[in-house]
């Protein structure tokens, strides 16, 4: 299994969530949260003076999958989530070891 | 003047005027100046502004009634009222105030409304740092020792009103006041930590749109209502009072489209206070187009003040009052000659236009001077006894939860 973690603009989360359920993803968790890469943030000006706001807004979506859905998945975000600008963000993906409904009890791939 | 004669014809119509204007110059403390202030500080400070205002307005208001009012419009001493209503004890149900058709009562409430904005107004200098004992303990000395006697001086027959000092509904009495001790204490308590290069934008942008929205309908019970009565003073004082700030924001809004690119909601609603403050002292005289001149005036004058408190004098006056009040104020008072002779449907003044100026400049240089001095006293008198400044990691952690025990935004 792997847990794949995807930094976005906010105003692409419908977009990003239309592509994965369209490719038959159950499920995922969004968490709103703030960073910079290249984009290095941006400044704002409030009664003339300048102000650096170095962590932008940023959504953080996270989708478990079995091994075999990732490309199809990274593929469907990378697409979904591109405006073409600086600052639509990062994919990372790493291996999961372990996955449990709490419900059920299943665990594995049943679990996702 | 200053003596209440009783059985004086009463007029309906101005004490229902005068008693609305009451309502909406206290509405400018509670919640407009609080709202407008809170939203230009950090999350982590937001309620210990509102609770700031709020104490504020709770303090003065007490103090008024004790010997504040008595100081500021009983007896007709040149520099101070007398004791006569100490406690309003000489307050009567059906007296006029000398010179008004007003209940006496009325007089004293609408007046009250004044003395408890104005060291308000100061809160924007020390927030984010100040101790809440401190602010208690400052707002209400200064509104006896600085507030109450500029008042009597020019607006309670002392000698400013004698010299024929012109200031309609408070553009010394309020807002050179306010300034002049707001950089004062801002100076003594020393910068913010963060100041210059890391202290943090605006936490609510729309709440100082609120809030300065609020002072703006407030405005029109403080310089319509200054008419004392109702009818054409006070009409066309509304009249100048609303110009004044629709050209002020457009003024301000096109500074920051020039200059940045973008015109901001904070710079905007900034304009809007700064147009207000500098009609005030001239709202009843100015006229329609003198308003307007004025209020576009106020925007360049001010957006250059805010500049150079900051920049120059590395003053950390967090939230601008002098630069917004004080400058307006005394912008509004000086060039008050100049406006009335331009406009139309102006009013009269009391000297000629030259020699007025040279009058207006007296009562804001003296004023500035003594309110500075006074200021200067009663801050150190504070630091002595509740000490200024709050510790260091409460100043990190935010007023909020460590003057107050509580938090203004929680995640859920």
């Amino acid at each position: 299994m792997k847990l794949v973690t995807a930094i976005i603009q906010p105003h692409r989360l419908d977009t990003v969530r239309e592509a994965l359920t369209a490719i038959g993803v159950a499920g995922m968790t969004v968490t709103e949260v703030r960073g910079y890469g290249r984009q290095k943030g941006h400044t704002e000006i409030y009664r003339g003076a300048e102000y650096t706001i170095a962590f932008t807004p940023k959504l953080k979506v996270e989708v478990a999958l079995g091994n075999d859905r990732v490309d199809e998945v990274i593929g469907a975000i990378t697409q979904a989530a591109r405006t073409g600008r600086i600052g639509d963000g990062k994919i990372f993906v790493v291996d999961l070891e372990a996955a449990l409904r709490v419900r059920t009890g299943e665990t594995g791939d049943e679990a996702l | 003047m200053g003596q209440t004669v009783i059985d004086a014809a009463i007029s309906a119509a101005d004490t229902a005027w005068i008693l609305t204007a009451t309502a909406l110059v206290l509405l400018m403390t509670l919640p407009a100046l609080a709202l407008f202030y809170a939203g230009l500080v950090q999350a982590k400070n937001v309620l210990s502004v509102l609770a700031q205002c709020f104490a504020i307005a709770c303090v003065c208001s007490v103090l008024w009634f004790a010997f504040g009012y008595s100081l500021a419009f009983s007896g007709d001493g040149d520099w101070l009222g007398d004791t006569s209503a100490f406690f309003l004890q000489s307050l009567t149900r059906d007296g006029a105030r000398a010179g008004t058709h007003l209940p006496e009562s009325v007089f004293v409430m609408f007046q009250m409304t004044f003395a408890v904005i104005t060291p308000a107004l100061i809160v924007g200098a020390y927030v984010e740092r100040i101790r809440f004992a401190a602010v208690l303990l400052i707002s209400g000395l200064w509104m006896l020792i600085v507030y109450a006697p500029t008042a009597h001086w020019i607006w309670g027959g002392g000698w400013l009103a004698k010299m024929g000092v012109m200031d309609y509904a408070g553009g010394i009495v309020v807002h050179v006041t306010a300034g002049v001790s707001a950089l004062v204490i801002a100076w003594m308590l020393k910068p913010r930590q963060e100041f210059p290069h890391h202290v943090r934008p605006p936490h609510a942008p729309w709440m100082v749109m609120v809030g300065a929205a609020l002072l703006w309908v407030g405005w029109f019970g403080f310089n319509a209502g200054s008419a004392l009565t109702a009818g054409g003073d006070a009409g066309m004082a509304m009249l100048a009072t609303h110009l004044s700030a629709a050209s002020a924001t457009l003024a301000w809004m096109a500074i920051e489209w020039i200059k940045f690119g973008k015109p901001s909601l904070v710079g905007a609603v900034t304009g809007t206070i700064a147009g207000l403050a500098t009609i005030t002292p001239a709202a009843g005289v100015a006229g329609p187009l003198g308003a307007v001149l004025l209020g576009a005036a106020a925007a360049c004058v001010c957006y250059f003040a805010v500049w150079l408190v900051k920049k120059v004098m590395a003053v950390d006056d967090a939230l601008d009052v002098l630069g917004v009040h004080g400058v307006g104020g005394a912008l509004g008072t000086l060039a008050l000659p100049f406006i009335v002779v331009i406009g139309v449907a102006g009013g009269k003044l009391n000297h000629a236009p030259l020699e007025q100026f040279g009058v207006q400049a007296v009562g804001v240089i003296v004023v500035a001077l003594f309110s500075a001095v006074a200021t200067w006293i009663i801050t150190k008198l504070a630091d002595m006894l509740v000490g200024l400044r709050v510790d260091a990691e409460h100043e990190t952690q935010g007023l909020d939860f460590t003057s107050h025990g509580e938090t203004g935004y929680h995640t859920r």
